[in-house]
């Protein structure tokens, strides 16, 4: 079996948690015999990966590209573009380098034409299916399914309702997903809750979408941290669509019972001000620390420091940080609207609106020693327990669907 | 071959705790979900306990030796009285049939005996009582909750006065041995019936399975398996609320028990209540030195103590007994025992979680986690009532004392009195984390209550 995956970023030229799911694929899919090759957009230069050949596309412009010009218009306010401008700056200052083009919708057209320039003549490994990760290179992948007549898998790693926080969507991208959606053979949703989502949003059958769980690899599990308070941590971007502003409003009731403790915020985003202001006029401000954009050890040394971690997303199609929390032996709340809220057993999930369920079980973790121990030792087994094997073996099961379903 | 049966029926409903929150403790004590544990019980009350008991009652009427053993707690004997007093007047009428016999048990289904003899005892003696007022019958048999059992339970049992126990039939302690024979406690005069649990549980687990071997069960196909059964006896204890309830009507379970005691009367099988089985001999002694139940695979305690939760709850439960009693207040008492169903500690399992089954059907939780947090959110209120409670009594006492002390005692001997109750403060080494400081609240109240005390004596000298 050989698979084409058209991806955004992948390891170690990547700046999210995109490129990590598709690593983990990719070496799941490896193991089970299956070779992958993944075309990306860019990449500051070529690089092995262990799990993938990895094609990059920019990398082949001397090859004559038969440009049209793009009726797109620039974005202005493109939310979504403007998050992963604000990355490419910081990657930029990290790496030198020049990940994205002037609007994202220039960057995923070009790569469109990339691909299929490098079909056309002849760059391609041979391949039995193609694999798409997410929006912007699904206009790619379905061009490249119509020229080589070869299945199409879409892969959602998050909607543009959950990049959107359910507040208006971007109408050239809810196009594009839908593009992909609708000329795809099948749909990997990572979640039941991203599959319904994808369902309602683009009106497609239950049976063509496929629920794949993600898995995640912790690289950290040996740090030592000193603290002296009790310690309630949020770590993700500072966006609505991760629930900030509710870990804030419960840190205020939290801190009526348990005047003591700690709430940290860490990761950067627009709402960052917001937020500041908000823990300022609760009378919070200094028991809620700012710690801004983490990376590498340090994360794990937040998590290691917490007693409990929050994740109250409004909108997660999946959420591997809780994963990394548990794995570290930090007890976690989830919001009952995360994907991963489906795989897990051993964490209290709340409605995300559900300011005061949410402070109630802060307060029942840090008060009750045995419900943090419980909550430790089995989410911690749980969390240990994901390998990408599995979702691969699933992924393997939906090639060999679609392509029984062409030949025969 | 097997030549007798002995039918026991165990009922038992919770009161459920409801979502008792952090942010309820110390302004109200509204533990229990009285309108959930109602509807259930009117639930089962239609499902269960009235068509159920119509049939015995028939059968009772109708087969010449048909006989057979409840063994109700208390707590839903006092629900029915409660919320469905017609389901109290129908198990009345089975006992006036004269062929009915109620064993003993906790009243509370309790887990005391693995806590507090104390008690236990005590919540024994008023199910015995209970079932004295409601079905004029003095139990002699006893099953303890969840049929847990150890040697030493049977000594405690042996010196309430009774000689026999039912216990489940553990195959690691019984061995080659079967459990259709009465055995003998350790050290001890008492006689253990056990509880046949393969063919138990066939009815109570496995009759409405479809992917079992067994299915269908008729009850001609389950008398002969009976009658084939090596022993003197079988004893089938199972969930009463196996009729209609775990396996529902269309399974054709009541149709099944309609039919049950002709068939086996058709197989010259007898029938027989726990007392009349007990007068037989025992065969032989099982020691039984680790603590056996009915529950799960194991067989031991693990459903309610395996985990640190629940753990941490029954300590703190049971640590805050001579307190509760010290207040003579009869809600917090009852507040106290209510919280000690087993329950409770079920709710908080985390054992088969995972695997979602039994343990999830009958949680009214959806985590073992928010079962520990309501749990626990309602133990600590019943402590600070409980403390405040005594705090009162304490002043209160002391006060009595002071005003009997003649003008002219000393500042001396106010003072000792004053340390007999900081030492009796101390005894009483409450719920707090730190026992210590209510000695200390309390001397402190007891001096501001003296020094008015002696200075308004000081202005009338």
């Amino acid at each position: 079996m050989k698979v084409l995956m058209l991806g955004w970023e992948f390891p170690p030229a990547y700046s999210g948690g995109l490129g990590i799911a598709c690593q983990g694929l990719a070496k799941g899919l490896t193991s089970l015999g299956v070779e992958v090759t993944i075309i990306i957009p860019t990449a500051p230069e070529e690089f092995e990966n262990p799990y993938a050949k990895v094609i990059i596309a920019d990398k082949y412009d001397n090859i004559k590209i038969a440009r049209i010009p793009s009726l797109l218009t620039p974005y202005a306010s493109f939310h979504s573009y403007k998050v992963r401008y604000e990355r490419y700056m910081a990657s930029k200052i990290r790496n030198n380098v020049v990940l994205y083009g002037k609007t994202l919708l220039e960057e995923v057209q070009l790569f469109k034409h990339r691909v299929l320039a490098l079909y056309y003549n002849n760059l391609l490994p041979e391949f039995d299916v193609i694999h798409a990760h997410d929006w912007m290179t699904f206009p790619a992948a379905v061009a490249l399914k119509n020229a080589s007549k070869k299945p199409l898998i879409v892969h959602i790693h998050s909607t543009e309702h959950d990049r959107s926080g359910g507040l208006g969507y971007n109408p050239k991208v809810f196009e594009l997903e839908k593009l992909g959606v609708e000329k795809s053979d099948k749909v990997i949703a990572v979640s039941n809750y991203t599959k319904s989502l994808i369902m309602k949003m683009y009106n497609i059958p239950s049976n063509k979408v496929c629920v794949v769980h993600n898995a995640f690899e912790m690289p950290y599990t040996d740090v030592k941290v000193e603290k002296h308070h009790k310690v309630v941590l949020f770590l993700g971007r500072l966006t609505l669509h991760k629930g900030p502003d509710y870990f804030i409003r419960a840190a205020k009731i939290v801190l009526q019972y348990v005047p003591d403790a700690r709430f940290i915020v860490a990761g950067t985003g627009e709402m960052e001000p917001y937020l500041i202001e908000l823990a300022a006029s609760l009378g919070i401000a200094g028991k809620v620390l700012f710690t801004g954009f983490l990376k590498g050890a340090d994360v794990a040394r937040a998590y290691k420091m917490a007693d409990v971690y929050v994740l109250p997303s409004v909108s997660e199609p999946f959420g591997i940080t809780p994963l990394e929390a548990l794995s570290l032996e930090t007890p976690v709340i989830i919001s009952k609207q995360s994907g991963v809220s489906e795989v897990l057993n051993h964490v209290i999930k709340v409605d995300f609106w559900d300011v005061e369920k949410l402070a109630q079980s802060i307060i029942a973790i840090l008060k009750y020693k045995a419900l943090h121990n419980t909550l430790k030792k089995h989410g911690c087994l749980e969390a240990r327990s994901f390998n990408w094997v599995k979702p691969a073996e699933k992924l393997l099961h939906v090639y060999n669907q679609v392509l029984g379903g062409l030949n025969g | 071959m097997v030549n007798t049966v002995s039918f026991v029926f165990h009922a038992h409903q919770p009161y459920r705790l409801r979502h008792y929150r952090v942010f309820d403790i110390g302004n109200n004590h509204y533990y229990f979900d009285e309108e959930k544990n109602k509807n259930i019980l009117h639930k089962v009350r239609d499902k269960c306990y009235l068509p159920t008991n119509q049939i015995l009652l028939d059968l009772l009427k109708t087969v010449k030796d048909f006989k057979i053993a409840f063994s109700i707690t208390g707590v839903l004997l006092e629900q029915f009285e409660n919320y469905a007093p017609e389901v109290l007047e129908s198990f009345k009428q089975l006992a006036s049939t004269g062929k009915v016999e109620f064993l003993a048990e906790t009243y509370y289904h309790s887990l005391a005996s693995l806590y507090s003899f104390n008690e236990f005892q005590e919540q024994v003696e008023l199910h015995k009582e209970l079932i004295k007022e409601l079905f004029h019958q003095k139990p002699k048999v006893f099953r303890n909750t969840e049929l847990i059992y150890n040697n030493h339970i049977a000594s405690q049992i042996a010196s309430m006065g009774f000689k026999t126990i039912m216990i489940e039939g553990v195959d690691r302690f019984l061995g080659w041995r079967s459990p259709n024979y009465v055995y003998k406690a350790k050290n001890v005069d008492v006689k253990l019936l056990l509880k046949n649990y393969r063919l138990s549980d066939d009815i109570a687990f496995r009759f409405g399975q479809k992917s079992w071997v067994g299915y269908p069960l008729t009850a001609d196909k389950y008398s002969d398996w009976i009658s084939s059964s090596i022993g003197e006896h079988v004893i089938l204890y199972m969930d009463y609320e196996t009729f209609g309830e775990h396996q529902w009507a269309d399974t054709g379970i009541f149709e099944f028990l309609k039919v049950l005691p002709f068939e086996l009367k058709q197989r010259s099988i007898n029938f027989a209540t726990p007392s009349q089985i007990a007068k037989k001999q025992p065969v032989d002694e099982l020691d039984i030195n680790q603590t056996i139940s009915w529950a799960d695979t194991e067989r031991d305690t693990s459903a309610w103590t395996g985990n640190d939760m629940q753990r941490q709850a029954l300590q703190e439960l049971y640590a805050m007994e001579s307190a509760v009693k010290a207040c003579n207040d009869e809600t917090l008492l009852k507040h106290w025992r209510l919280l000690q169903l087993s329950d409770h500690f079920y709710y908080m399992c985390t054992k088969w979680f995972a695997d979602g089954d039994v343990h999830k059907y009958f949680n009214p939780y959806n985590t073992p986690y928010e079962g520990f947090i309501a749990f626990m959110n309602a133990l600590n209120d019943l402590a600070l009532r409980v403390r405040k409670k005594l705090l009162e009594e304490i002043v209160k006492q002391q006060a009595l004392n002071v005003s009997k002390l003649s003008k002219n005692s000393s500042i001396e001997s106010f003072n000792m009195q004053s340390q007999t109750f900081q030492n009796f403060a101390l005894q009483t080494s409450l719920i707090t984390e730190n026992p210590g400081s209510l000695a200390a609240e309390m001397l402190s109240l007891v001096k501001t209550f003296s020094s008015k005390r002696f200075s308004s004596n000081a202005k009338q000298d």
